[in-house]
Order: C-alpha cells, then sequence, then structure tokens
C-alpha cells in the first residue's frame, strides 16, 4: 500500500466513524495536537469528532536529508473523538487492519506512554502502541488541555505515518517509500529536508528570531484583549515554531528555556480559557448537534 | 455452606509497572472485607493480566456469623430513679438500642455498676452484601496514577471495559461507568473471544482456553522455561534482569519467546549502551557468550502462540537497527566533542537554582576533593588525578548519549576519558564517582573514585542542607539519604580515617567560600550530624541489636569506623554470655555512681582501702593502651582492656563503702569512680544494654 493509499484508507476508515475530514492547518506546528481543531476543540462540553492528516514540523529532528528515520517534517494521522468512545481501541486495531496488518501475524501491544506537552499545557494519559517493536501510534485520553481539566475526555489517535509506511512497504529508509507508484518519498519531500535543515542550523537569524518571538508573543496578546481566540492561537503557534526554530540553532540555554516555555504555556493557558468562555456565551452550539456527530 | 467468589476488573492495557501492586491492592481488600463482614472463606488467589485485575476467593460462607455483642448503657444510678423505677435515660437508651429495658442486666465495671445489654444479630446472606462490597472494593482502589474517560467522573487506572463477577454460579449485579457485570470475560485480544465463565471457581481454565493465563507466576515459569531452553539449544547465556522480566510479565497474555540478530559490526559500540539501548527502548533480553560479552542476538517476548515468529522477528530487526544505528550516531558525534568544550557547556546546566549551575557543582567538588585527599594525606600522583577526576567527573552530562540514556552518566563518561588519553586511574574514578548507585551497588574501587564520590556527595547534600531542603518522611527528592549512607558505606569499606566532623568542615568551608549561605554553617553543622547518625544507627542495625546500637552511638558517631568496630564487639561479647553481663552490671554500678561525683579527680593519698588503690591501678595500668586501641579503631582489644579491670571494680564494691563519712574520701572513691567512667563511655554507654 502505497503513502497515498495508506493516508485515503484512515480518512475513508475514520469518515465511516463519522469524523468530520479536515485538512491540514496552515500554520506551522510540530505535532498534530497543536491544530485549532484538536487544542481547542478537545475543550468543553461539546461533542467532536475529526480527523485529518498533519504535516508536523521539528527543526531540531533535521538531519539534511540523510537519516533514513529523521525528518524535519514528517507526517501525522490525527484523529480526535470526544467524549471518548467505549470501543475506542477495536476501533483502532480494526483501522490498522483496512491498512492491512493483521494482528494475528504480528505482535501488537498497548505500552504505557504518558504524553505531555509542557508548552501548551497538556496532559494525558494512554501508550505507545507497538507493532513488532516499533512505535506507530500515539494514543491518549487527553486529561488537561491548555490547563483546563477536560471534560468530558476526548481520545486521541496519532499514526506516525512514515514509520507505519515503512513497515507496511518494508522499506529501510524514508526517502525510498513509495508516495504514488513511481513516485517516492524522496522526490517529493527530499530537497526540501535538506533546505529545511541547512536554514535551519546554518542560516536562521537568531536575532531576528527572538525579535518575531516578542513580537509574535505580543500580537498573541493584542488579539486576545478583544477575546480574538483563533487569531491569538495562530500567533501562539508561530511563538512555539519560533521557539524550536532557536532551540534547534542552539541559542536558548537550559536556564532561558524554561523562561520561553512558560510563556507561550501562559497564552496558551488564555486562549483555552477565553476560548471556553466563547463558546459558552454562544450556547455550546454542537451540544445541540450532538445527533448530527452521531455521538 | 459456601460458594466461590469471583471479581474480575476488565481493562485497557494497564501499565506493566503498576499491576502487581494494584492485584495484591484488589486481594487485600477483599480479605479484609470478608474479615470485617464475618464471612468465613477459604484460599484466595489473585490474578493480573495487562488487561484485567482479578480475584478469587474459595469457599466463601454463604452467610455471614451469628454475632452477640454486649453493649454498656448508663449507671445504675442514671438507670434508676429514686422509686427504683427505670429513668428517662435508661429508656431513651431502650429505646436506641430497640430493646425491652427487661433486657437490661446490671454488671460491675471499675467499681461502678451499668446496665448492659447482650444483642444478638443473625447474619446476612452474603449474596445480599457481595454487589454494594464490590463497588465499595472497586472505588477504593488507589494507584499512582488516575484518569478519566468518556464523560464520566470515576478515576481509575485505565479505563474499565467489563466486570466479571460471580458467587457460584449466580452474577453479582453492579455497574459502573456504564459497565454492568455479568458473567461474560473476555479472552486474549487477537487469540480469544468473549467466553462464559459458568461458575467462579472455573475462572482461570476458561480463560486459559481463550489464550490468557491469569496466573502471574504461570507466566514467569513459562517465560523462564521457554528462555532456558532457547539459551540450551543456542549455547547463549540470555541475561534476564529480574526489572525486565517483571515489566515484559505483565505486557503480555499468551507469552512466546523469539530471538533476532543484529550487524556485528554495531558490537564496535560498548556493551553498556547496545544493553541499555535493548532494554530500555525494546524491552529486550540481552545475548552473551560464556565470558559475558554481548553476541549480536536479542530475545524478546511476544504477546501471542508461534505463528508468524518470522515476521515480528524480523520487524524487530529493523526497530534495532535504527535504534542502534541512533546510538552509533551520537556515540561517534560525542567523541568529536572535546572535554574542555563540553565542561564549559556545564555552566549553563542549571543543577538547582539556589545552588547554582552543575558547573559551580563541579568546581566545589573540586575543591572538596582536594581538601579531603591533604586530609587523608595521599600520594602525589594520587592528588593529581582527583584533582582532574573531581574536575571531569560531569562532563558526559551533555553528550548526547546521555541525553538519551540518562542511566549511562558515568559510564559514557569512563569510555570518552579513557579515548580522550586522560590517565586510566581518572578515567575509572569518572565512573566510580557515581558508585554506590543503590543500596545494593559496589561502592568504588579505587581510592581516587572514592574521594570523587564522598566531594560530589557530600556537596549535593551540603548544598541542599544549605536551603533547607532536609529529607523528612517519604519526602527525599535528591535522595539524600542514599547519598548519606554511600559516604558512610565508602568509609567503612575503604577504612578511611576521615571524620564526620571533618568532611562537614571541608565541604561547609568549600560552600561558605563560594556561595553566599542563608543558613548559620553552624546550623546547618548540626542538622547533618543528626542526619548522619540516623543513617549510622540504621547501618548498624543492619548487623547488631538494637540496643548495642544505641550504646556504642550514645559514645560518639563521628569516627564511623570506631563506631562500627566498637558495636561489632560489644555485640560479639553481649552474645558471648552470663560473664559479660555481670561485667556490664559492674560498669553500670559505675556509672551510677560516677553521676554523683562532683569532680573526676582522684587523690591518690585519700584512699582507705586496698580494693580503693588495687582499682585505681588496674585501671592506670590499661589507659595507656585502652586509648591506644580506641585511637587505633580496635574496638574489641579496648573491650577486652575494659575487661580486665572487671575483677577489680567487683572487689572495690565489695569491700568499700563508697559514700563514706569523711566527705574527702567519699569524695574521693566517687572521683575515682568518675574517672573510670569517663573512660567506659568513650567504648560505650553500657547502661543501655538490654538483658
Amino acid at each position: 500500500m502505497n503513502f497515498q493509499q495508506m493516508i485515503l484508507t484512515l480518512q475513508q476508515f475514520w469518515a465511516n466513524q463519522n469524523c468530520i475530514i479536515v485538512n491540514p492547518y496552515d500554520t506551522e506546528k510540530g505535532a498534530g495536537t497543536m491544530n485549532p481543531m484538536t487544542f481547542l476543540r478537545s475543550l468543553g462540553p461539546e461533542p467532536w469528532k475529526v480527523a485529518y492528516v498533519e504535516p508536523s514540523r521539528r527543526p531540531s529532528d533535521g538531519r539534511y536529508g540523510e537519516n533514513p528515520n529523521r525528518l524535519y517534517q514528517h507526517h501525522q494521522f490525527q484523529v480526535i473523538i470526544k467524549p471518548s468512545p467505549d470501543n475506542i481501541q477495536e476501533l483502532y486495531l480494526d483501522s490498522l487492519k483496512a491498512l492491512g496488518v493483521n494482528a494475528l501475524d504480528h505482535d501488537i501491544r498497548f505500552v504505557e506512554d504518558n504524553w505531555e506537552n509542557p508548552s501548551l499545557g497538556c496532559a494525558g494519559l494512554g501508550w505507545e502502541v507497538w507493532l513488532d517493536g516499533m512505535e506507530i501510534t500515539q494514543f491518549t485520553y487527553f486529561q488537561q488541555v491548555g490547563g483546563i481539566e477536560t471534560n468530558p475526555v476526548a481520545v486521541e489517535i496519532t499514526y506516525g505515518m512514515e514509520r507505519l509506511a515503512s513497515y507496511i512497504q518494508e522499506k529501510e529508509n524514508v526517502f525510498d517509500l513509495e508516495w504514488v507508484d513511481g513516485i517516492s518519498y524522496g522526490d517529493v519531500f527530499h530537497q526540501a529536508e535538506v533546505e529545511h535543515s541547512t536554514y535551519t542550523f546554518e542560516v536562521s537569524d537568531v536575532k531576528m528570531l527572538f525579535t518575531l518571538f516578542n513580537m509574535y508573543e505580543q500580537e498573541a496578546g493584542k488579539a486576545m484583549e478583544r477575546n480574538l481566540v483563533f487569531p491569538a492561537y495562530d500567533y501562539v503557534l508561530k511563538c512555539s515554531h519560533t521557539f524550536n526554530l532557536l532551540d534547534a540553532r542552539g541559542a536558548i540555554s537550559v536556564t532561558e528555556r524554561t523562561g520561553y516555555i512558560t510563556r507561550v504555556r501562559n497564552l496558551a493557558r488564555q486562549v483555552a480559557a477565553t476560548y471556553m468562555e466563547e463558546r459558552e456565551k454562544l450556547g455550546f452550539p454542537l451540544l445541540k448537534k450532538g445527533g448530527d456527530l452521531n455521538v | 455452606m459456601s460458594k466461590d467468589l469471583l471479581f474480575e476488573i476488565g481493562l485497557e492495557e494497564v501499565p506493566a509497572r503498576f499491576l502487581r501492586a494494584a492485584m495484591e491492592q484488589l486481594e487485600e481488600r477483599m480479605v479484609k472485607w470478608l474479615e470485617q463482614s464475618r464471612i468465613a472463606h477459604g484460599v484466595v488467589h489473585s490474578y493480573a493480566t495487562p488487561r484485567r485485575l482479578a480475584v478469587l476467593v474459595k469457599s466463601v460462607a454463604e452467610k455471614q456469623e451469628d454475632v452477640q455483642e454486649e453493649v454498656k448503657g448508663p449507671s445504675r444510678k442514671i438507670a434508676l430513679d429514686e422509686n427504683g423505677n427505670w429513668s428517662k435515660a435508661a429508656l431513651g437508651f431502650a429505646r436506641g438500642q430497640g430493646v425491652d429495658p427487661e433486657q437490661f442486666t446490671f454488671k460491675e465495671l471499675n467499681g461502678v455498676e451499668y446496665i448492659y445489654l447482650t444483642k444478638s444479630s443473625n447474619g446476612v446472606e452474603t449474596a445480599a452484601l457481595l454487589s454494594e462490597a464490590l463497588l465499595g472494593i472497586l472505588s477504593s482502589m488507589t494507584f499512582p496514577k488516575h484518569m478519566r474517560w468518556g464523560s464520566y467522573e470515576y478515576k481509575f487506572i485505565r479505563p474499565i471495559r467489563w466486570i466479571t463477577a460471580l458467587f457460584g454460579t449466580d452474577v453479582i449485579d453492579l455497574e459502573v461507568t456504564g459497565v454492568k457485570s455479568g458473567n461474560v470475560t473476555r479472552g486474549h485480544r487477537f487469540l480469544g473471544t468473549e467466553a462464559v465463565v459458568a461458575e467462579a471457581g472455573a475462572y482461570s481454565e476458561v480463560l486459559r482456553g481463550q489464550h490468557v493465563i491469569v496466573d502471574v507466576k504461570e507466566r514467569e515459569g513459562m517465560i523462564l522455561e521457554q528462555i532456558e531452553s532457547l539459551a540450551a539449544e543456542k549455547n547463549w547465556t540470555i541475561a534476564v534482569k529480574d526489572d525486565l522480566l517483571e515489566e515484559v510479565l505483565f505486557l503480555v497474555e499468551t507469552p512466546t519467546v523469539l530471538n533476532g540478530t543484529f550487524d556485528p559490526s554495531f558490537l564496535n559500540i560498548p556493551q553498556d549502551v547496545l544493553i541499555t539501548s535493548m532494554r530500555e527502548h525494546q524491552r529486550y533480553f540481552p545475548v552473551l557468550d560464556g565470558e559475558g560479552q554481548l553476541l549480536p542476538f536479542f530475545v524478546t517476548v511476544r504477546n501471542g502462540d508461534k505463528r508468524s515468529l518470522d515476521v515480528i522477528a524480523k520487524g524487530n530487526e529493523k526497530v534495532l537497527r535504527a535504534r542502534l544505528s541512533d546510538a552509533k550516531f551520537f556515540y561517534e558525534e560525542d567523541q568529536k566533542l572535546e572535554i574542555k568544550d563540553a565542561l564549559s557547556k556545564l555552566e549553563s546546566i542549571v543543577f538547582h537554582e539556589e545552588i547554582g549551575t552543575v558547573g559551580d557543582k563541579v568546581r566545589r567538588i573540586r575543591r572538596i576533593a582536594d581538601q579531603i585527599g591533604e586530609t587523608l594525606h595521599i600520594s602525589g600522583t594520587d592528588s593529581e588525578s582527583v584533582s582532574r577526576a573531581a574536575d571531569i567527573c560531569k562532563f558526559d552530562l551533555v553528550t548526547q548519549m546521555v541525553y538519551e540514556f540518562p542511566e549511562l552518566q558515568g559510564v559514557m563518561g569512563e569510555d570518552y576519558t579513557r579515548k580522550a588519553g586522560e590517565r586510566e586511574d581518572v578515567a575509572k574514578a569518572v565512573f566510580e564517582h557515581y558508585q554506590p548507585r543503590s543500596a545494593s551497588d559496589d561502592v568504588p574501587s579505587s581510592l581516587v573514585g572514592s574521594i570523587v564520590s564522598i566531594a560530589d556527595k557530600i556537596d549535593t547534600i551540603v548544598g541542599c542542607f544549605s536551603i533547607g531542603i532536609i529529607p523528612t518522611g517519604s519526602q527525599d527528592p535528591y535522595a539524600l539519604r542514599r547519598q548519606s549512607q554511600g559516604i558512610v558505606q565508602i568509609l567503612l569499606a575503604k577504612q578511611m580515617p576521615l571524620t564526620l566532623s571533618q568532611l562537614f568542615d571541608i565541604a561547609l568551608g568549600v560552600h561558605a567560600e563560594l556561595r553566599s549561605l542563608d543558613r548559620q554553617p553552624d546550623d546547618i553543622r548540626k542538622d547533618l550530624v543528626e542526619f548522619f547518625g540516623l543513617r549510622v544507627k540504621k547501618l548498624l542495625s543492619e548487623t547488631l541489636r538494637y540496643d548495642v546500637v544505641d550504646a556504642v552511638i550514645s559514645a560518639g558517631f563521628d569516627d564511623v569506623i570506631s563506631v562500627v568496630s566498637r558495636g561489632e564487639a560489644l555485640m560479639q561479647a553481649v552474645n558471648s554470655g552470663d560473664d559479660f553481663k555481670t561485667t556490664v552490671e559492674s560498669f553500670n554500678r559505675v556509672s551510677n555512681l560516677a553521676a554523683k561525683a562532683e569532680k573526676a579527680e582522684v587523690q591518690e593519698p585519700l584512699f582507705v582501702e586496698e580494693a580503693e588503690s588495687n582499682l585505681f591501678r588496674a585501671w592506670q595500668s590499661i589507659t595507656a593502651d585502652y586509648h591506644t586501641a580506641l585511637s587505633e579503631r580496635d574496638g574489641a582489644k579496648a573491650l577486652a582492656l575494659l575487661g580486665d579491670i572487671k575483677e577489680a571494680v567487683t572487689k572495690f564494691f565489695d569491700s568499700v563503702m563508697v559514700m563514706a563519712e569523711d566527705e574527702r574520701v567519699r569524695a574521693n572513691r566517687l572521683g575515682l569512680l568518675a574517672s573510670i567512667d569517663r573512660d567506659l563511655k568513650q567504648f560505650a554507654d553500657f547502661n543501655k544494654l538490654v538483658w
């Protein structure tokens, strides 16, 4: 199964489970969790079911396209369902079957992994799912998002698409993966990997990035003064990505690190709290539409 | 009449590290409830797999035991009015107990007569109590981490997905988080199906049929047996570490051992790195040859049967290849980092906000270690090595390998130090300065390693104490107890003539010199003395009787080797029998009377009786040797010398009237006893011994 078919298969599978299929969010982010479709929507009492592919940037993982397993940007397939359904593990295992993974021929395990994203004030309990020893999925019950206790609890399933594909396609090198017939992963992404790594580690302007961080932070604050949650959150994401670029450049000392993470987290908390207030003002509209979401 | 009782909680995969304790907790709570409820029962079995916690109690009585209890009411004086009729108080008591006052009897308690009532209540059917009881047990379970799921407020270790609750063949009804109990359990996630447990006692056999081995010991046996036969077949030594076995045990419901291989070229990476990577990342058991050298194979345990083991082995090999490639990359990159550059990076790693960076810590370790070396008069070569090892002992903290595997701190440091061409004893000390890492770990083998280790540990302890971080109860986030224990262990194992007060002086001095202390050094020292006193006491108590420990600690523990030597000698003497008991009794008479003395002074001309001057001479004849033995920390010799004056002491008390009428004679006799007592108390407070 090629990469594209895998994405389409998962989309179809979760669409059949009444998930809304949305497209990747257009601001740089380190993980699908940071997409507002997850970060904001997993807050509050409204039911929610969504699935999407998320290209995720991890500047410090850039390896100039030379490492067979590490990437500046990789793809996550993200599923969020709130409240978490009782048969969610079975649904997930069915999705693997849809990808051609027969559990009887493999060793599939749920190994404890408690997930935390300190810069967004998120914490959850769950597992990494192992397929013959390889972590292919992060499976998490959100307990806290943006510093707010979740209620009801959303479950997040994050498939690591490249890892899963390298297993399914039996490839050693991520760049050899087949995206579609005749077009490899490398054909699509290798040049970008090399250039982003070069930029991240050699070219980026540290002084400018520090300035940008401060500007983004201020702009987020400004948007928050008018309770403009979504625009403010975009700037939180930009702060986070800028921080990651600075970190990859080795420009942030261990001592300063905590300070920057705290600044991003404070913004994220404000945004989360205000989002809840704004939804409440609207009367939590999706509560009434629960039937349409089939929850 | 009895039936078996089964309670199974079906869960999404519970973290392996919590399962055993959770299983034990469920059993404990169940047994406690049965006992409190006066329900007789037979053997209790508890079970756990990643997806379930269960307890099976055999032969549970179908009825609670009947009970008779005596209830005490008001006193006779209050219960009867002046006419001998029941008072309001007595009638109220009767009403409250639901009985007729005619059932009252009177009984005396401490000289006062009270109303007594004998109430008997008949036991209730067990079946009627179980629903509420099981729900109570479930809700009272506690775990290190709880979670919520779905729309429920309920918290548990992982989501509850089914409950099997049976009393004999009857389902015990309960419901929690939308899950209703029943007699249907779930088998292995992939190999099994749902299955009816028709009768509680059939539980483990029903699940065996569904490819789930619920008994933990049985699973352990299966894993070990398969590992052993694989080892025998391949002529391998498979290193089964207990904590990894424990984890693997709780990751599988049907264990099947399989093995794989990796490219031998990875064997160029230090063995510890490969083993750590295999264990920590992949939960693999490493494979060694007869000489303990790593072989390019691994052993893992699959949760399932023998089907497609080759596919699974191949998958695991692929993952391991990526892991080891990373390790190789880190190892090669780390060697490009020069030690001096690594050291400068330590300046930006915060050890503790108030105590400074790791760079600051290293500077203090260096000075403390140097001063310990001076105090111990170590050789010039050793002292050069101590200085260098102290300077670089923490540099590997900034290497990629230690970032990836924190438990390899020291291990990588030693390897990289050697590769960088440093002296061998320096490389070794970089590893050893973390020892002992646990109570059961070895102490450093070298003198250089020992000194740096003590310096590192006392620096952490003094640093923490100086900002008020002192362990209390279970609170010991910096593992200060273990570190102080480590210092004591090293001093003893190496027979280092370094007293605790010398060590405190050095460390407090260095801290006062290099940072500003908020607390007064004397206050810190007082806390240190108390803290180390407890450690020494704990250490001695491992082999010695508590009264012996108290006795020798009373004579001081500043010199750790001395207190241990005195303790061991005293313990041996105490065990030697009655003769020593009389010796101690005579010493105690000395001490008791010595307390009455004003001065520990003796004037020979004032002796009247022969026994007096005999005792004086006997004591004089041992004092020099006794003090030498003490200063040489030879407890056995010191105690033997004290034994030499026993006879003189006994004769003294037999024939001398200490409290003589003549004040000067009396004072002189007391002075003699006080002088002897002062010497005795340098060995132990013999009064603390219990016979």
